[in-house]
């Protein structure tokens, strides 16, 4: 299996879902946890995002490259909103509380550390889900479950498609950049910004060409044996809609609910305890 | 019988193109009936293919004239769908036709856009899987897969239609010769099984005559030549004044001055008759043929001693190879998908780094030096040259490998004019690199490696997809490379290509070299020829059957031959 989407094969509840459930929930939880600030609810949402990993039988090991990733991308994240705006957290608390006795623009507060807190919250309640997401779907299943759920099948399938061909590009990719290196073209940090730009070139030009061809042939293939005859189509990896699909998404709906009165009660999207 | 598809005066021109491409054609075939067609390149045999599968008209726009019908329909009132129901296409680059992630998904294809429901769709699939022998499979992702696999799961994508007439192009052009023998049996025993009408679309004729085949067709300049029995076909002159190679045991019949009449049965190695007239004549012909004269030339250029390589960490992809390479030579390195022989051209440029052993250069070790210093010495040169190329005109194209070193430009301009008339390019070096043919662009990613005088070249299938007369071409310039003393090695499959050029063959399997010898031994011995995946010659066969005891030899005088006399 291809595993630019990291699929893992395994079997349990969360795999048993269609991929178009669990991008339903996937889109569903994370609008949930972006709606809301309330530091309770995005705790509780975590907490069920990480016993999720354990349902779905998927390690910390399996992913520790897309954590390690996530978490980088995440720290940085955090650390920007901080030299932009260090003051925004007593903008939004309409407190300002000074801590370790420093004052001035960039002296921490206590508003502006609890933001972040719930700023990483949203990360953490979120982040674990999309990593199941990826490593529980069959790509060929998802596309087919997008299509029941009625996106047109020619787009449907091409995800599918690219999943199949982006291995292959990688490895053209690899092939071509090492004898354009042998031919001097510098690929490594030694070279000027300019001059890997233009070596980029280099690379991608023959690597497009070569595509290009290979999309003819493709597309070629694909209708030769019937791709585009009818309005519908079947698939052979996909699965019914099963009771736990329908669990599963009004679950998720829930949350969404949950947020939103959240932030009605609390009158705003932020829970603030320093009133 | 009825015809399943017939052309009547048949013509067609691209929209997009001023002249026709096809002209006169009157072919038909019947169900259970098996052709083969074959010319050079640009013959017309590709777009007679469109004709038959219906990518023309509905994919390339043009013109048809005459007729083309299929079961008493004219194709052009039909629809690429309604075509595709009764021909099935496989196409020469499995790899692109593969458009499912899995083995399964792929051959279900066809189903699937027929809105075919469960559970048929499973059944039919495991059906069909059994059917091309590739059901333990199913699950595989195509990375996974070897060339032979990967062309099984393309046929069975298109058995699943119940189709009635089944084209092939270029069905060997992407696998090792043993390979391509059992992919043409296997097509043998489906056309037998299934009664479908065959169209093998091939230049390499002697393969593909392995089996029985009811008609050959040779086309050329968008003419139907000449459409007969391969025994009558091979009797007569016109695959060498069509450019299409001529199997070797009947060249070598021809050269004993056997006179090739039908009634020999000379379509197959199998089936020729080789009876008491006929092996004296081969027995004198081999008795005075003039032996090899052996170049003897003395220092090692490369020494390669116990190299090992692994891409993992756990399965050795070059398995303690040690190779000595002179200068001067010529040299192929033989076996099938994955023994290890671009990997081991790969580590021997830098592109990836040795486990364990030691690459000498002219004493020299070579594992110090990077990958642009190593290609100083030895130049690579990838398989499609579309590959490589990434300028748009040829002399900014040759001219990159110097700029990149900071050459001066007039002395670039002086390597690089030097290099295009060296590789027959002087005439184009204001062209564009999109003008040129397939076969130039090939010279020009060579010209552009030679500009930096590398003393080695290695070149990655350097013939694929060529015809007999671009081959030739080819491998001819390589030869003239290799005179001016540049010692070339090039990775092939092609068995001819390393009988006539070659004067030494390596024969990797799964990460070792198991033959290291030359030419004729190596084709000649069946061990090697088993585990390597290569093809005996047929001139073996012909020995056997003439009586001649030293196969080997007889080999090895038809090479001189063919060098020192046809050729010139």
């Amino acid at each position: 299996m291809t595993n630019l989407f990291n699929y893992i094969d395994r079997k349990s509840k969360v795999h048993d879902l269609t991929g178009a459930t669990k991008f339903v929930c996937l889109l569903l939880w994370s609008f949930a946890a972006m709606y809301t600030y309330d530091t309770r609810f995005l705790l509780a949402l975590t907490a069920l995002s990480l016993i999720l990993f354990p349902l779905s039988k998927i390690r910390v090991k399996d992913v520790s490259f897309m954590l390690g990733f996530t978490a980088v991308f995440m720290i940085l994240n955090n650390v920007l909103v901080y030299l932009f705006s260090p003051q925004h957290g007593t903008e939004i608390y309409g407190t300002c509380t000074y801590l370790f006795g420093l004052t001035g623009k960039y002296a921490p507060t206590k508003e502006q550390l609890f933001y972040h807190l719930n700023y990483f919250l949203k990360y953490l309640a979120s982040i674990p889900v999309v990593i199941l997401f990826v490593s529980t779907t069959n790509p060929s299943e998802f596309a087919a479950s997008l299509n029941k759920l009625g996106v047109k099948y020619s787009i449907a399938y091409s995800v599918a498609l690219a999943l199949r061909y982006i291995p292959d590009v990688q490895k053209e990719y690899d092939e071509i950049s090492k004898a354009q290196q042998a031919r001097g073209i510098e690929m490594s940090k030694k070279a000027t910004l300019i001059n890997r730009i233009k070596s980029a070139a280099s690379i991608l030009i023959p690597l497009i060409l070569t595509s290009m061809d290979r999309v003819e042939i493709v597309s070629n293939a694909m209708e030769l044996r019937g791709f585009g005859k009818n309005k519908k189509r079947t698939w052979y990896m996909g699965r019914p809609f099963k009771a736990s699909d329908v669990c599963a998404m009004v679950f998720c709906v829930l949350l969404v609910v949950i947020a939103a009165l959240l932030n009605i009660i609390n009158k705003s999207r932020f829970y603030n305890p320093f009133v | 019988m009825s015809n399943i598809l017939e052309f009547k005066d048949f013509g067609f021109k691209y929209d997009a193109q001023s002249s026709p491409t096809l002209f006169d054609i009157n072919f038909s075939i019947k169900k259970g009936e098996k052709v083969l067609i074959a010319g050079p390149s640009g013959c017309g045999k590709s777009t007679l293919v469109h004709c038959m599968n219906g990518l023309v008209p509905f994919s390339y726009r043009g013109k048809m004239t005459g007729s083309l019908s299929l079961f008493d329909k004219e194709t052009r009132d039909l629809s690429l769908f309604e075509i595709s129901k009764h021909v099935g296409t496989v196409l020469q680059d499995s790899d692109a036709q593969f458009v499912g992630l899995t083995v399964a998904e792929d051959i279900a294809f066809a189903l699937e856009n027929d809105c075919i429901k469960e559970p048929r769709l499973h059944e039919r699939v495991s059906e069909v899987a059994k059917l091309v022998n590739i059901q333990d499979f199913l699950d595989h992702a195509p990375s996974q897969l070897s060339g032979g696999q990967k062309q099984r799961v393309s046929l069975g994508g298109v058995l699943v239609d119940d189709v009635d007439l089944l084209i092939f192009d270029e069905p060997l052009a992407n696998l090792d010769p043993k390979t391509g023998k059992q992919a043409i049996e296997l097509i043998d025993e489906l056309s037998k099984k299934t009664g479908v009408g065959v169209i093998i679309v091939e230049h390499r004729l002697e393969d593909v005559l392995h089996r029985h085949v009811d008609r050959v067709v040779i086309m050329d300049k968008g003419r139907i030549v000449t459409d007969t029995t391969p025994d009558e076909l091979v009797s007569s002159d016109v695959l060498n004044e069509k450019g299409v190679r001529e199997p070797l045991y009947i060249a070598a019949m021809k050269y004993a001055g056997i006179k090739v009449t039908p009634d020999l049965l000379p379509g197959s190695i199998d089936t020729v008759k080789i009876g008491d007239e006929e092996s004296r004549l081969l027995k004198n012909w081999y008795e005075h043929a003039p032996k090899e004269t052996i170049k003897n030339n003395s220092d090692y250029l490369l020494d390669i001693r116990n190299l090992s390589f692994s891409y993992d960490g756990k399965r050795k992809a070059l398995d303690n190879i040690s190779i000595k390479v002179k200068a001067g030579e010529m040299l192929a390195i033989v076996g099938t998908n994955g023994a290890g022989k671009s990997t081991f051209s790969k580590v021997l440029c830098g592109f990836e780094k040795k486990d364990e052993g030691d690459i000498f250069y002219e004493g020299k070790d070579f594992s110090l030096l990077s990958i642009k210093e190593r290609a100083d010495e030895i130049g690579y040169v990838m398989q499609n040259p579309n590959q490589m190329i990434s300028k748009v005109m040829i002399f900014d194209e040759v001219a990159l490998g110097l700029r990149t070193r900071g050459v001066g430009e007039e002395e670039i301009k002086e390597r690089v004019e030097e290099t295009l008339k060296i590789c027959g390019l002087w005439p184009f070096r204001n062209w564009p690199v999109a003008a040129l043919s397939y076969g130039q662009k090939k010279r020009v990613t060579i010209a552009s490696i030679m500009v930096l005088k590398p003393k080695v070249i290695i070149l990655d299938e350097p013939t694929a997809g060529q015809d007999y007369r671009h081959y030739t071409e080819i491998m001819e310039f390589l030869s003239s490379l290799n005179k001016l003393g540049i010692t070339v090695i090039m990775i092939t499959h092609d068995m001819h290509l390393m009988l006539e050029y070659a004067n030494r063959s390596v024969a990797f399997s799964k990460g070792r070299i198991i033959k290291d010898d030359e030419c004729a031994k190596v084709l000649t011995d069946k061990e090697t020829i088993d585990e390597a995946s290569l093809k005996e010659t047929s001139l073996y066969e012909l020995c056997k059957k003439a009586g001649i005891e030293d196969a080997t030899d007889f080999v090895r005088r038809f090479i001189a031959y063919e060098r020192e006399v046809v050729r010139k």
